[in-house]
Protein backbone atom coordinates (compact mmCIF):
# COMPACT_ATOMS: atom_id res chain seq x y z
CA UNK A 1 0.00 0.00 0.00
CA UNK A 2 1.14 3.72 -0.50
CA UNK A 3 0.60 6.14 1.70
CA UNK A 4 0.81 9.93 0.18
CA UNK A 5 0.93 13.28 2.26
CA UNK A 6 -0.39 16.06 -0.03
CA UNK A 7 -0.42 20.21 0.46
CA UNK A 8 2.28 22.54 0.90
CA UNK A 9 4.30 22.35 4.53
CA UNK A 10 4.47 26.11 4.60
CA UNK A 11 0.61 27.36 4.09
CA UNK A 12 -0.98 27.47 6.51
CA UNK A 13 -3.65 24.03 7.23
CA UNK A 14 -2.56 23.24 3.49
CA UNK A 15 0.01 21.85 5.42
CA UNK A 16 -2.26 19.02 7.11
CA UNK A 17 -1.05 15.57 4.51
CA UNK A 18 2.72 16.02 4.83
CA UNK A 19 2.29 16.21 8.33
CA UNK A 20 0.19 13.41 8.82
CA UNK A 21 2.87 11.72 6.13
CA UNK A 22 5.92 12.58 8.62
CA UNK A 23 3.33 11.05 11.71
CA UNK A 24 3.07 7.84 10.25
CA UNK A 25 6.85 7.62 9.47
CA UNK A 26 7.86 8.19 13.19
CA UNK A 27 5.06 5.39 13.22
CA UNK A 28 7.15 3.00 11.21
CA UNK A 29 4.17 3.32 8.34
CA UNK A 30 6.41 4.14 5.12
CA UNK A 31 4.72 6.79 3.38
CA UNK A 32 5.51 9.78 1.28
CA UNK A 33 5.46 13.78 0.95
CA UNK A 34 3.75 15.40 -2.43
CA UNK A 35 3.01 18.61 -3.37
CA UNK A 36 -0.10 17.58 -4.81
CA UNK A 37 0.60 18.38 -8.68
CA UNK A 38 -1.61 15.87 -10.73
CA UNK A 39 1.12 14.23 -12.76
CA UNK A 40 3.37 13.69 -10.19
CA UNK A 41 0.95 12.13 -8.26
CA UNK A 42 0.05 9.90 -11.24
CA UNK A 43 3.57 9.11 -11.50
CA UNK A 44 4.13 8.39 -7.79
CA UNK A 45 1.00 5.94 -8.48
CA UNK A 46 1.64 4.19 -11.64
CA UNK A 47 2.47 1.15 -9.78
CA UNK A 48 0.46 0.72 -7.27
CA UNK A 49 -2.41 -1.62 -6.19
CA UNK A 50 -3.90 0.27 -3.07
CA UNK A 51 -3.23 3.85 -2.68
CA UNK A 52 -4.00 5.94 0.90
CA UNK A 53 -3.71 10.16 -0.06
CA UNK A 54 -4.23 12.17 2.47
CA UNK A 55 -4.98 15.99 1.73
CA UNK A 56 -6.51 19.08 3.33
CA UNK A 57 -9.84 19.68 2.17
CA UNK A 58 -12.28 22.16 2.29
CA UNK A 59 -15.92 21.23 2.52
CA UNK A 60 -17.17 23.34 5.00
CA UNK A 61 -17.45 20.73 8.11
CA UNK A 62 -15.41 22.11 11.29
CA UNK A 63 -11.40 22.13 10.95
CA UNK A 64 -9.58 19.15 11.65
CA UNK A 65 -12.67 16.54 10.96
CA UNK A 66 -10.95 13.81 9.22
CA UNK A 67 -13.01 12.32 6.93
CA UNK A 68 -11.99 8.86 4.84
CA UNK A 69 -13.87 8.13 1.38
CA UNK A 70 -13.21 6.21 -1.72
CA UNK A 71 -12.30 8.90 -4.27
CA UNK A 72 -12.53 6.49 -7.35
CA UNK A 73 -16.53 6.44 -5.95
CA UNK A 74 -17.31 9.50 -6.97
CA UNK A 75 -15.96 13.01 -9.32
CA UNK A 76 -14.03 14.85 -7.23
CA UNK A 77 -14.97 18.77 -7.19
CA UNK A 78 -12.90 21.69 -7.20
CA UNK A 79 -9.85 22.42 -5.41
CA UNK A 80 -8.15 24.35 -2.22
CA UNK A 81 -8.60 28.19 -3.23
CA UNK A 82 -5.35 28.23 -1.92
CA UNK A 83 -3.51 25.71 -4.10
CA UNK A 84 -1.23 27.26 -5.95
CA UNK A 85 -1.14 24.24 -8.52
CA UNK A 86 -2.75 24.41 -12.10
CA UNK A 87 -3.63 20.13 -11.73
CA UNK A 88 -4.38 19.07 -8.45
CA UNK A 89 -5.91 15.38 -7.21
CA UNK A 90 -9.42 15.67 -8.61
CA UNK A 91 -7.61 16.49 -11.80
CA UNK A 92 -5.53 13.71 -11.30
CA UNK A 93 -8.21 11.18 -10.67
CA UNK A 94 -9.74 12.31 -14.08
CA UNK A 95 -6.48 12.14 -16.17
CA UNK A 96 -5.73 9.00 -14.75
CA UNK A 97 -9.03 7.37 -15.32
CA UNK A 98 -8.79 8.65 -18.91
CA UNK A 99 -5.30 7.10 -19.71
CA UNK A 100 -6.39 4.32 -16.87
CA UNK A 101 -3.51 5.24 -14.60
CA UNK A 102 -5.49 4.82 -11.56
CA UNK A 103 -4.56 2.31 -8.71
CA UNK A 104 -6.87 -0.30 -8.54
CA UNK A 105 -8.08 1.21 -4.43
CA UNK A 106 -7.65 5.10 -3.98
CA UNK A 107 -9.00 6.25 -0.57
CA UNK A 108 -8.55 9.76 0.37
CA UNK A 109 -8.33 10.83 4.01
CA UNK A 110 -9.33 14.37 3.93
CA UNK A 111 -8.47 16.92 6.99
CA UNK A 112 -10.72 20.00 7.05
CA UNK A 113 -9.01 23.05 6.31
CA UNK A 114 -9.70 26.44 6.71
CA UNK A 115 -6.82 28.79 6.30
CA UNK A 116 -4.01 28.66 3.66
CA UNK A 117 -1.72 31.64 4.40
CA UNK A 118 1.55 31.35 3.41
CA UNK A 119 4.17 31.24 6.25
CA UNK A 120 1.46 30.47 8.65
CA UNK A 121 1.55 27.37 10.84
CA UNK A 122 -1.62 25.17 10.87
CA UNK A 123 -4.15 25.91 13.11
CA UNK A 124 -4.29 23.66 16.19
CA UNK A 125 -7.30 22.10 14.80
CA UNK A 126 -5.35 20.88 12.26
CA UNK A 127 -2.92 19.82 14.23
CA UNK A 128 -5.12 17.43 16.08
CA UNK A 129 -6.72 16.23 12.87
CA UNK A 130 -3.59 15.59 11.58
CA UNK A 131 -2.56 12.93 14.51
CA UNK A 132 -6.27 11.24 14.31
CA UNK A 133 -5.96 10.84 10.42
CA UNK A 134 -2.40 9.15 11.26
CA UNK A 135 -4.01 6.92 13.83
CA UNK A 136 -6.80 6.07 11.45
CA UNK A 137 -4.23 5.06 8.53
CA UNK A 138 -1.63 3.61 10.80
CA UNK A 139 -5.04 0.74 11.59
CA UNK A 140 -5.84 0.90 8.51
CA UNK A 141 -2.43 -0.47 7.20
CA UNK A 142 -1.48 -2.46 10.25
CA UNK A 143 -5.56 -4.17 9.48
CA UNK A 144 -3.95 -4.53 5.69
CA UNK A 145 -0.87 -6.87 6.96
CA UNK A 146 -2.57 -8.66 9.28
CA UNK A 147 -3.33 -12.38 7.85
CA UNK A 148 -6.62 -13.78 6.94
CA UNK A 149 -8.22 -16.02 9.39
CA UNK B 1 -30.49 47.93 -30.82
CA UNK B 2 -31.26 51.78 -32.75
CA UNK B 3 -27.59 52.14 -33.63
CA UNK B 4 -27.38 55.68 -31.91
CA UNK B 5 -25.59 53.49 -28.92
CA UNK B 6 -22.54 51.71 -28.71
CA UNK B 7 -22.51 48.48 -26.74
CA UNK B 8 -20.19 48.65 -23.89
CA UNK B 9 -19.02 45.01 -22.94
CA UNK B 10 -16.72 43.87 -20.12
CA UNK B 11 -15.12 40.42 -20.25
CA UNK B 12 -13.74 39.67 -16.96
CA UNK B 13 -12.69 36.32 -16.54
CA UNK B 14 -12.49 35.48 -12.54
CA UNK B 15 -10.90 32.06 -12.28
CA UNK B 16 -8.15 32.19 -14.66
CA UNK B 17 -7.29 28.48 -15.20
CA UNK B 18 -4.33 26.97 -16.07
CA UNK B 19 -2.06 28.90 -15.04
CA UNK B 20 0.36 28.61 -11.72
CA UNK B 21 -1.43 30.36 -9.08
CA UNK B 22 -4.98 32.33 -9.77
CA UNK B 23 -5.48 35.37 -11.78
CA UNK B 24 -7.79 37.44 -13.59
CA UNK B 25 -8.07 39.31 -16.77
CA UNK B 26 -10.65 42.42 -16.84
CA UNK B 27 -10.96 43.73 -20.13
CA UNK B 28 -13.48 46.73 -21.32
CA UNK B 29 -14.49 46.85 -24.39
CA UNK B 30 -17.16 49.33 -26.07
CA UNK B 31 -17.75 48.57 -29.75
CA UNK B 32 -14.72 47.73 -30.81
CA UNK B 33 -12.61 49.82 -28.78
CA UNK B 34 -10.92 48.13 -25.53
CA UNK B 35 -11.52 51.06 -22.79
CA UNK B 36 -9.56 49.40 -20.03
CA UNK B 37 -7.38 45.95 -19.47
CA UNK B 38 -6.52 44.85 -15.75
CA UNK B 39 -4.78 41.96 -14.92
CA UNK B 40 -5.33 41.77 -11.42
CA UNK B 41 -3.52 39.24 -9.15
CA UNK B 42 -5.20 39.17 -5.85
CA UNK B 43 -3.98 37.05 -3.06
CA UNK B 44 -1.91 39.16 -0.60
CA UNK B 45 1.35 39.96 -0.95
CA UNK B 46 3.99 37.19 -0.30
CA UNK B 47 6.10 38.81 1.91
CA UNK B 48 8.94 36.88 1.32
CA UNK B 49 11.16 39.94 1.06
CA UNK B 50 10.21 41.12 4.17
CA UNK B 51 10.95 37.55 6.32
CA UNK B 52 13.88 36.81 4.83
CA UNK B 53 15.19 40.09 6.73
CA UNK B 54 16.60 38.42 10.08
CA UNK B 55 17.47 35.41 8.90
CA UNK B 56 20.98 34.07 8.10
CA UNK B 57 22.25 34.15 4.50
CA UNK B 58 22.89 30.97 4.52
CA UNK B 59 19.05 29.86 5.11
CA UNK B 60 18.00 31.86 1.66
CA UNK B 61 17.97 29.00 -0.51
CA UNK B 62 15.53 26.77 1.26
CA UNK B 63 13.13 29.47 2.17
CA UNK B 64 13.02 31.04 -1.35
CA UNK B 65 12.63 27.75 -2.89
CA UNK B 66 9.37 27.94 -1.32
CA UNK B 67 8.53 30.78 -3.28
CA UNK B 68 7.03 28.53 -6.19
CA UNK B 69 6.20 24.64 -6.51
CA UNK B 70 7.11 24.67 -10.24
CA UNK B 71 10.19 26.81 -10.70
CA UNK B 72 12.09 26.34 -7.38
CA UNK B 73 15.37 26.07 -8.95
CA UNK B 74 15.10 29.24 -10.32
CA UNK B 75 14.88 31.10 -6.93
CA UNK B 76 17.46 28.92 -5.27
CA UNK B 77 20.04 30.05 -8.06
CA UNK B 78 19.41 33.51 -8.31
CA UNK B 79 19.51 33.43 -4.44
CA UNK B 80 22.86 31.79 -4.22
CA UNK B 81 24.51 33.74 -7.12
CA UNK B 82 23.79 36.99 -5.40
CA UNK B 83 25.22 36.01 -1.83
CA UNK B 84 28.32 34.76 -3.59
CA UNK B 85 28.59 37.99 -5.48
CA UNK B 86 28.95 39.42 -1.54
CA UNK B 87 31.00 36.86 -0.85
CA UNK B 88 33.59 36.85 -3.25
CA UNK B 89 32.81 33.13 -3.98
CA UNK B 90 33.79 31.66 -7.07
CA UNK B 91 32.98 27.86 -7.16
CA UNK B 92 34.29 25.07 -8.81
CA UNK B 93 33.40 24.34 -12.44
CA UNK B 94 31.89 21.37 -11.90
CA UNK B 95 29.53 22.75 -9.74
CA UNK B 96 28.85 25.67 -11.68
CA UNK B 97 28.24 22.66 -14.45
CA UNK B 98 25.70 21.04 -11.66
CA UNK B 99 23.76 23.63 -11.47
CA UNK B 100 23.29 24.31 -15.19
CA UNK B 101 22.44 20.42 -15.01
CA UNK B 102 19.87 21.40 -12.14
CA UNK B 103 18.52 24.19 -14.39
CA UNK B 104 17.93 21.93 -17.09
CA UNK B 105 15.64 19.50 -14.83
CA UNK B 106 13.25 22.32 -14.39
CA UNK B 107 13.25 23.67 -17.84
CA UNK B 108 12.41 20.12 -19.06
CA UNK B 109 9.38 19.69 -15.84
CA UNK B 110 7.76 23.15 -16.57
CA UNK B 111 8.14 23.53 -20.16
CA UNK B 112 6.40 20.66 -20.44
CA UNK B 113 4.03 20.91 -18.28
CA UNK B 114 3.10 24.20 -20.21
CA UNK B 115 3.33 22.79 -23.63
CA UNK B 116 1.33 19.97 -23.29
CA UNK B 117 -0.76 20.04 -20.31
CA UNK B 118 -1.88 24.18 -20.24
CA UNK B 119 -1.18 25.70 -23.64
CA UNK B 120 -1.70 22.58 -25.92
CA UNK B 121 -6.05 22.29 -25.23
CA UNK B 122 -5.89 25.95 -26.26
CA UNK B 123 -4.51 25.52 -29.51
CA UNK B 124 -6.52 22.03 -29.88
CA UNK B 125 -9.59 23.21 -28.99
CA UNK B 126 -10.25 21.18 -25.32
CA UNK B 127 -11.41 23.23 -22.31
CA UNK B 128 -8.26 21.20 -20.53
CA UNK B 129 -5.38 18.62 -20.63
CA UNK B 130 -7.68 15.67 -19.54
CA UNK B 131 -10.56 16.24 -21.83
CA UNK B 132 -7.57 16.56 -24.75
CA UNK B 133 -6.71 13.28 -23.57
CA UNK B 134 -9.69 11.54 -24.18
CA UNK B 135 -8.66 12.53 -27.83
CA UNK B 136 -4.67 12.60 -27.76
CA UNK B 137 -3.77 10.29 -25.15
CA UNK B 138 -0.07 10.03 -26.80
CA UNK B 139 0.30 13.27 -26.28
CA UNK B 140 -0.46 13.14 -23.13
CA UNK B 141 1.53 9.91 -22.34
CA UNK B 142 4.55 11.39 -24.06
CA UNK B 143 4.14 14.62 -21.64
CA UNK B 144 3.72 12.66 -18.75
CA UNK B 145 7.12 10.51 -19.09
CA UNK B 146 9.05 13.59 -20.02
CA UNK B 147 8.13 15.05 -16.96
CA UNK B 148 9.03 12.14 -15.05
CA UNK B 149 12.91 12.43 -16.83
CA UNK B 150 12.98 16.12 -15.36
CA UNK B 151 12.05 15.14 -11.89
CA UNK B 152 14.17 12.36 -12.25
CA UNK B 153 17.38 14.78 -12.93
CA UNK B 154 15.96 16.91 -10.02
CA UNK B 155 15.61 14.24 -7.94
CA UNK B 156 19.09 13.13 -8.25
CA UNK B 157 20.59 16.58 -8.20
CA UNK B 158 18.50 18.55 -5.40
CA UNK B 159 17.43 15.56 -3.22
CA UNK B 160 13.15 15.44 -4.31
CA UNK B 161 11.59 16.50 -7.39
CA UNK B 162 10.20 20.16 -5.77
CA UNK B 163 11.92 22.27 -3.37
CA UNK B 164 15.37 20.49 -3.77
CA UNK B 165 17.39 20.65 -0.52
CA UNK B 166 20.79 20.60 -2.30
CA UNK B 167 21.95 24.17 -3.32
CA UNK B 168 23.89 26.17 -0.90
CA UNK B 169 25.70 29.00 -1.16
CA UNK B 170 29.11 28.14 -2.59
CA UNK B 171 27.97 24.35 -3.78
CA UNK B 172 25.68 21.63 -2.83
CA UNK B 173 25.41 19.74 0.12
CA UNK B 174 25.92 16.62 -1.58
CA UNK B 175 26.51 15.99 -5.23
CA UNK B 176 25.85 13.37 -7.58
CA UNK B 177 28.13 10.46 -8.75
CA UNK B 178 28.98 10.13 -12.30
CA UNK B 179 27.06 7.01 -12.57
CA UNK B 180 24.22 8.25 -10.64
CA UNK B 181 24.39 11.01 -13.79
CA UNK B 182 25.23 8.27 -16.19
CA UNK B 183 22.08 6.63 -15.36
CA UNK B 184 19.82 9.20 -16.73
CA UNK B 185 21.53 9.48 -20.38
CA UNK B 186 18.94 6.69 -21.79
CA UNK B 187 16.19 9.00 -20.92
CA UNK B 188 16.95 11.87 -21.90
CA UNK B 189 18.24 10.64 -24.90
CA UNK B 190 14.64 9.63 -25.14
CA UNK B 191 13.06 12.92 -24.14
CA UNK B 192 15.56 15.12 -26.46
CA UNK B 193 14.34 12.92 -29.63
CA UNK B 194 10.82 13.14 -28.10
CA UNK B 195 11.15 16.85 -27.96
CA UNK B 196 12.36 17.25 -31.24
CA UNK B 197 9.36 15.11 -32.54
CA UNK B 198 6.71 17.10 -30.33
CA UNK B 199 8.30 20.48 -31.64
CA UNK B 200 7.22 19.54 -34.68
CA UNK B 201 4.00 18.47 -33.52
CA UNK B 202 2.90 21.98 -31.94
CA UNK B 203 4.54 23.59 -34.88
CA UNK B 204 1.73 22.54 -36.88
CA UNK B 205 -0.59 24.06 -34.69
CA UNK B 206 -2.92 27.38 -36.21
CA UNK B 207 -1.65 30.72 -34.90
CA UNK B 208 -3.60 33.94 -34.33
CA UNK B 209 -2.22 36.09 -36.73
CA UNK B 210 -0.80 38.75 -33.87
CA UNK B 211 2.60 40.89 -33.78
CA UNK B 212 3.87 42.91 -31.48
CA UNK B 213 7.04 45.69 -31.48
CA UNK B 214 8.08 43.92 -28.63
CA UNK B 215 11.00 45.09 -26.17
CA UNK B 216 12.22 41.94 -25.21
CA UNK B 217 15.17 41.35 -22.28
CA UNK B 218 16.97 38.36 -21.08
CA UNK B 219 20.53 37.73 -20.07
CA UNK B 220 23.14 36.86 -22.72
CA UNK B 221 26.15 35.56 -22.35
CA UNK B 222 29.28 35.20 -24.44
CA UNK B 223 29.35 31.20 -25.25
CA UNK B 224 26.15 29.28 -23.97
CA UNK B 225 22.11 29.73 -23.82
CA UNK B 226 21.64 31.66 -20.69
CA UNK B 227 20.31 29.91 -17.74
CA UNK B 228 22.70 31.04 -14.84
CA UNK B 229 25.09 34.06 -15.81
CA UNK B 230 24.77 36.84 -18.20
CA UNK B 231 24.44 40.55 -18.85
CA UNK B 232 20.42 41.48 -19.09
CA UNK B 233 20.11 42.75 -22.90
CA UNK B 234 17.49 43.68 -24.81
CA UNK B 235 16.85 44.40 -28.70
CA UNK B 236 16.12 48.06 -27.83
CA UNK B 237 19.88 48.83 -26.57
CA UNK B 238 19.90 47.47 -23.12
CA UNK B 239 22.93 45.92 -22.19
CA UNK B 240 23.56 46.25 -18.75
CA UNK B 241 25.50 44.18 -15.68
CA UNK B 242 22.69 42.24 -13.56
CA UNK B 243 23.83 45.23 -10.86
CA UNK B 244 22.41 48.20 -12.50
CA UNK B 245 18.49 46.27 -12.49
CA UNK B 246 17.62 48.95 -10.45
CA UNK B 247 18.57 51.72 -12.08
CA UNK B 248 16.65 50.89 -15.46
CA UNK B 249 13.96 48.46 -14.06
CA UNK B 250 10.92 50.06 -12.05
CA UNK B 251 8.99 48.56 -9.62
CA UNK B 252 5.69 50.28 -9.28
CA UNK B 253 2.56 49.39 -6.88
CA UNK B 254 -1.01 49.56 -8.85
CA UNK B 255 -4.05 49.11 -7.10
CA UNK B 256 -5.81 46.48 -9.30
CA UNK B 257 -2.70 43.87 -8.41
CA UNK B 258 -0.80 42.32 -5.10
CA UNK B 259 2.26 42.03 -7.57
CA UNK B 260 4.43 44.87 -8.71
CA UNK B 261 4.48 45.23 -12.37
CA UNK B 262 7.64 46.10 -13.62
CA UNK B 263 8.73 48.77 -16.70
CA UNK B 264 11.86 49.88 -17.89
CA UNK B 265 12.96 53.31 -17.04
CA UNK B 266 11.68 55.92 -19.94
CA UNK B 267 10.36 52.63 -22.17
CA UNK B 268 7.47 50.98 -20.07
CA UNK B 269 6.71 47.11 -20.56
CA UNK B 270 8.78 44.81 -22.03
CA UNK B 271 8.92 40.60 -22.32
CA UNK B 272 10.86 38.13 -20.45
CA UNK B 273 10.84 34.42 -20.97
CA UNK B 274 11.69 31.79 -23.72
CA UNK B 275 10.65 34.23 -26.85
CA UNK B 276 13.23 36.87 -25.64
CA UNK B 277 15.91 34.44 -24.69
CA UNK B 278 15.30 32.62 -28.67
CA UNK B 279 15.06 35.59 -30.00
CA UNK B 280 18.62 37.61 -28.18
CA UNK B 281 20.30 34.22 -28.12
CA UNK B 282 19.30 32.04 -30.88
CA UNK B 283 23.15 31.83 -31.88
CA UNK B 284 24.06 30.20 -28.98
CA UNK B 285 21.64 27.24 -29.35
CA UNK B 286 22.96 23.79 -30.00
CA UNK B 287 22.80 23.07 -33.45
CA UNK B 288 20.08 20.65 -33.10
CA UNK B 289 17.23 23.07 -31.60
CA UNK B 290 18.77 25.46 -34.10
CA UNK B 291 17.65 22.93 -36.32
CA UNK B 292 14.31 22.31 -34.83
CA UNK B 293 13.22 25.52 -34.88
CA UNK B 294 14.28 26.12 -38.57
CA UNK B 295 11.95 23.26 -39.85
CA UNK B 296 9.11 24.42 -37.05
CA UNK B 297 9.32 28.14 -39.22
CA UNK B 298 10.43 30.34 -35.79
CA UNK B 299 13.45 32.09 -36.68
CA UNK B 300 14.53 35.24 -34.68
CA UNK B 301 12.90 37.64 -34.23
CA UNK B 302 9.88 35.58 -33.42
CA UNK B 303 7.48 38.71 -32.91
CA UNK B 304 4.35 36.65 -32.48
CA UNK B 305 3.50 35.12 -28.34
CA UNK B 306 1.17 32.55 -29.95
CA UNK B 307 4.03 31.08 -31.85
CA UNK B 308 5.74 31.06 -27.72
CA UNK B 309 4.86 27.74 -27.48
CA UNK B 310 6.94 26.09 -30.29
CA UNK B 311 9.61 28.51 -28.79
CA UNK B 312 8.99 26.78 -25.71
CA UNK B 313 9.05 22.99 -27.37
CA UNK B 314 12.62 24.28 -29.32
CA UNK B 315 13.99 25.09 -25.49
CA UNK B 316 12.30 21.58 -23.79
CA UNK B 317 14.93 20.40 -27.03
CA UNK B 318 17.42 22.42 -25.88
CA UNK B 319 17.27 21.73 -22.07
CA UNK B 320 17.46 17.54 -23.02
CA UNK B 321 20.71 18.32 -25.10
CA UNK B 322 22.50 20.64 -22.48
CA UNK B 323 21.80 17.85 -19.85
CA UNK B 324 23.54 14.75 -21.80
CA UNK B 325 26.18 17.50 -22.77
CA UNK B 326 26.87 18.47 -19.30
CA UNK B 327 26.62 14.80 -18.44
CA UNK B 328 28.92 14.16 -20.80
CA UNK B 329 31.50 15.92 -19.39
CA UNK B 330 30.72 15.65 -15.77
CA UNK B 331 33.59 14.49 -13.45
CA UNK B 332 32.87 14.94 -9.49
CA UNK B 333 34.36 18.42 -7.82
CA UNK B 334 37.24 18.39 -5.08
CA UNK B 335 34.78 19.69 -2.67
CA UNK B 336 31.34 19.98 -3.25
CA UNK B 337 30.76 23.32 -1.26
CA UNK B 338 33.64 26.73 -1.25
CA UNK B 339 33.33 27.96 2.20
CA UNK B 340 33.98 31.60 2.76
CA UNK B 341 34.61 34.24 5.01
CA UNK B 342 31.39 36.47 6.13
CA UNK B 343 31.44 40.15 5.38
CA UNK B 344 28.71 42.50 4.83
CA UNK B 345 27.55 43.50 1.50
CA UNK B 346 25.12 44.14 -1.29
CA UNK B 347 24.72 41.17 -4.23
CA UNK B 348 22.61 41.32 -7.09
CA UNK B 349 21.99 38.06 -9.70
CA UNK B 350 19.93 37.34 -12.44
CA UNK B 351 18.83 34.20 -13.75
CA UNK B 352 16.65 32.69 -16.23
CA UNK B 353 13.52 30.53 -14.71
CA UNK B 354 11.56 29.09 -16.94
CA UNK B 355 9.27 31.60 -17.58
CA UNK B 356 11.94 34.62 -17.63
CA UNK B 357 14.69 36.75 -15.66
CA UNK B 358 14.19 36.43 -12.05
CA UNK B 359 16.52 39.34 -10.06
CA UNK B 360 17.34 39.07 -6.24
CA UNK B 361 19.33 41.70 -4.68
CA UNK B 362 20.73 40.45 -0.87
CA UNK B 363 22.20 42.99 1.45
CA UNK B 364 23.35 41.16 4.43
CA UNK B 365 25.11 42.60 7.55
CA UNK B 366 28.79 41.46 9.05
CA UNK B 367 26.78 38.54 10.97
CA UNK B 368 25.75 36.92 7.73
CA UNK B 369 22.16 38.25 8.45
CA UNK B 370 20.24 39.47 5.71
CA UNK B 371 19.35 43.22 6.07
CA UNK B 372 17.48 43.82 2.89
CA UNK B 373 15.99 41.54 -0.13
CA UNK B 374 14.54 42.15 -3.10
CA UNK B 375 12.76 39.15 -5.27
CA UNK B 376 11.87 40.71 -8.78
CA UNK B 377 10.23 37.99 -10.94
CA UNK B 378 9.39 36.85 -14.37
CA UNK B 379 5.87 37.14 -13.97
CA UNK B 380 5.28 41.05 -12.37
CA UNK B 381 8.04 41.83 -15.04
CA UNK B 382 5.48 40.57 -17.76
CA UNK B 383 2.63 41.70 -16.10
CA UNK B 384 2.30 45.14 -17.98
CA UNK B 385 3.43 43.24 -21.06
CA UNK B 386 0.26 40.46 -20.60
CA UNK B 387 -1.97 43.73 -20.54
CA UNK B 388 -0.39 45.57 -23.34
CA UNK B 389 -1.02 42.35 -25.70
CA UNK B 390 -4.69 42.88 -24.58
CA UNK B 391 -4.85 45.87 -25.17
CA UNK B 392 -3.74 45.37 -28.80
CA UNK B 393 -5.25 41.75 -29.55
CA UNK B 394 -8.96 41.99 -28.33
CA UNK B 395 -9.92 45.05 -31.18
CA UNK B 396 -9.24 41.93 -33.53
CA UNK B 397 -11.38 39.72 -31.71
CA UNK B 398 -14.66 42.55 -31.55
CA UNK B 399 -16.91 41.01 -33.71
CA UNK B 400 -17.10 37.49 -31.69
CA UNK B 401 -18.71 36.15 -28.42
CA UNK B 402 -17.93 37.25 -25.26
CA UNK B 403 -17.24 33.61 -24.46
CA UNK B 404 -14.67 33.84 -27.70
CA UNK B 405 -13.24 36.49 -26.28
CA UNK B 406 -12.99 35.52 -23.18
CA UNK B 407 -11.32 32.17 -24.45
CA UNK B 408 -9.31 34.19 -26.73
CA UNK B 409 -8.25 36.69 -23.79
CA UNK B 410 -7.32 33.61 -21.77
CA UNK B 411 -5.15 31.99 -24.12
CA UNK B 412 -3.20 35.43 -24.72
CA UNK B 413 -2.74 35.08 -21.18
CA UNK B 414 -1.23 31.46 -20.99
CA UNK B 415 1.20 32.89 -24.18
CA UNK B 416 3.24 34.35 -20.86
CA UNK B 417 3.44 30.85 -18.71
CA UNK B 418 2.46 33.26 -16.01
CA UNK B 419 3.15 32.17 -12.69
CA UNK B 420 1.34 33.48 -10.37
CA UNK B 421 2.36 31.68 -6.95
CA UNK B 422 5.61 33.57 -7.83
CA UNK B 423 4.39 36.98 -8.17
CA UNK B 424 1.66 36.89 -5.84
CA UNK B 425 -2.32 36.45 -6.46
CA UNK B 426 -6.09 34.93 -6.58
CA UNK B 427 -9.59 35.14 -8.23
CA UNK B 428 -13.75 35.13 -8.66
CA UNK B 429 -15.83 34.72 -11.07
CA UNK B 430 -18.03 37.01 -12.92
CA UNK B 431 -18.92 38.04 -16.62
CA UNK B 432 -20.64 41.63 -17.26
CA UNK B 433 -22.04 42.16 -20.43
Amino acid sequence: MLVLGCGHPDRGDDAAGPLAARRLREMGIDSREQSGDALSLMDAWQDADEVVLIDAVVSGGRPGAVTMCDALAAPLVGRPRGSSHALGLAEAIALGRTLGRLPRRLTLCGIEARRFELGEPPSKAVLRGVERAARKIYEHCVDQRRPAV
Amino acid sequence: MNGATIASRSIKVDYLTRVEGEGSITVKLKGDQVQDVQFQIFEPPRLFEAFLRGRHYLETPDIVARICGICPVAYQMSAVHALERILDITVDPAVRLLRRLLYCGEWIESHTLHVFMLQAPDFMGFPDAIRMAAKHRELVELALRLKKIGNQLMIVLGGREIHPISVTVGGFHKVPTKAALRALVDDLAWARDTSIAAARIVAGLEFPDFEQDYEFVSLSHPDEYPLNEGRLVSNKGLDIDVSEFGSQFIEQQVKHSNALPCRLRERGSYLVGPLARFNLNFSKLPEAAQQVASECGVAPPCLNPFRGIVVRAVELVFACEEALRLIAQYEPPAAPRVKADVRAGIGHAATEAPRGVLYHRYEIDERGLILKAQIVPPTAQNQKRIEDDLWHFVPQLAALSLDKITAQCEHAVRNYDPCISCATHFVKVERVD
